[in-house]
């Protein structure tokens, strides 16, 4: 049995990670739309809406470490990740062009960054909140025993 | 107290990778731009752009605009201005960037009036009534006719102008060209191949005269 403390500093230490992930995230997508200029179609918006509040939920429970914080964390990353699986999807075309969402300005289809040959922006977002709310649900399960 | 110092390091870090990522990146697009104006001036530079001032001036002003655009027009006097300050050492070329819906007949207006030979009285006309045809970002085209009355065109011949396929041609080259040059929002200028820095009257009047001393 670790000791309270180290398990407290652990699951600190996950929830620091989380926020890491989030701010990589928030700043990466602020310089491909500020700095680069790519316009961010409607589904990016909808990501960033659950991304960028991380930033500051994050570490209002980390100071002092409060367990309850997944609870309001946890609902934003999900709902990220769930858009950046159906972006995913609408660019991988398995969801057919009438149930785009976006209309005007850039569609949410198109492919405006492909590093390696594979990694594309809704990747990077889905794989950000994946990885944020598996470690929020398993800071939960932790705190929770 | 160390977590602390850790977030609040790791915050700065972070920052400091994004502002030293965005200065990097500035000045490598302005490099590469400055680069493709000398290989490839046709992509900055069409034909039949319409242009404005000496043709033998040493500084170019490139400017992709969109007619609906209402920074496009407030900038359209300024930049005006700038040429007035250096007489003849300066030359404006016009660039289509119709990003607003609707916006594209009105840059075949413009395109169809160019070949009238009236490219700039048009445009001024179109950019006084822009709040009247282009309400809150709203571009109506149709409504632009009411205001070309006293710009001297040949409307029927006009009308029949905008819908050929030269004219077709020449937007789409534009748009095409726009996007090569990493033209995103409008207005984009170019001083002899080189994008400003960051938006602003300030900066593009630093980038003019500093076109000019290093020419004249």
């Amino acid at each position: 049995m670790p000791s309270r403390s180290s398990t407290l500093d652990s699951n600190w230490a996950l929830i620091f990670v989380c926020w890491l992930i989030a701010c990589i995230s928030t700043l990466g997508s602020l310089f491909l739309s500020e700095v680069m200029q790519y316009p961010p179609c409607v589904l990016c918006w909808y990501q960033r809406i659950c991304m960028y509040p991380l930033v500051l939920i994050l570490p209002a429970g980390l100071f002092p470490f409060d367990r309850n914080m997944v609870r309001y964390a946890a609902p934003l990353s999900a709902l990220g990740l769930a858009t950046a699986i159906f972006h995913l999807l609408l660019v991988a075309g398995y969801i057919p062009e009438n149930i785009k969402p976006c209309v005007q300005g850039v569609p949410c289809s198109e492919v405006q960054v492909e590093w390696f040959g594979f990694v594309t922006i809704p990747l990077l977002s889905a794989l950000s909140f994946l990885v944020i709310t598996a470690l929020l649900i398993l800071t939960h399960k932790r705190s929770s025993q | 107290m160390k977590q602390k110092y850790l977030v609040i390091s790791s915050a700065l870090l972070l920052l400091l990778a994004f502002a030293g990522g965005a200065l990097y990146y500035k000045s490598r697009q302005a490099d590469a731009a400055a680069q493709a104006y000398q290989r490839d001036r046709s992509t900055f530079v069409r034909d039949y752009s319409p242009t404005h001032g000496n043709p033998a001036a040493k500084v170019e002003i490139v400017e992709f605009f969109d007619p609906a655009c209402e920074t496009c027009r407030e900038f359209y006097p300024f930049v005006r201005k700038l040429m007035d300050a250096h007489p003849d050492k300066i030359r404006l070329y016009a660039r289509y960037a119709p990003f607003h819906n609707g916006s594209d007949q009105v840059v075949k207006i413009l395109a169809a009036a160019h070949k009238q030979g009236k490219f700039w009285e048009t445009l001024e006309a179109v950019f006084a009534a822009q709040s009247s045809w282009a309400p809150q970002h709203r571009p109506q085209p149709e409504l632009v006719w009411n205001y070309l009355g006293g710009v001297g065109l040949d409307i029927p011949r006009l009308r029949q102008d905008m819908e050929s396929p030269e004219i077709e041609k020449i937007v789409r080259q534009d748009l095409a060209d726009a996007k090569k040059l990493n033209v995103t929002a409008t207005p984009e200028f170019f001083v002899n191949g080189k994008p400003m820095p960051s938006f602003g009257y300030e900066q593009l009047k630093t980038l003019v005269e500093d076109a000019v001393s290093a020419a004249y």
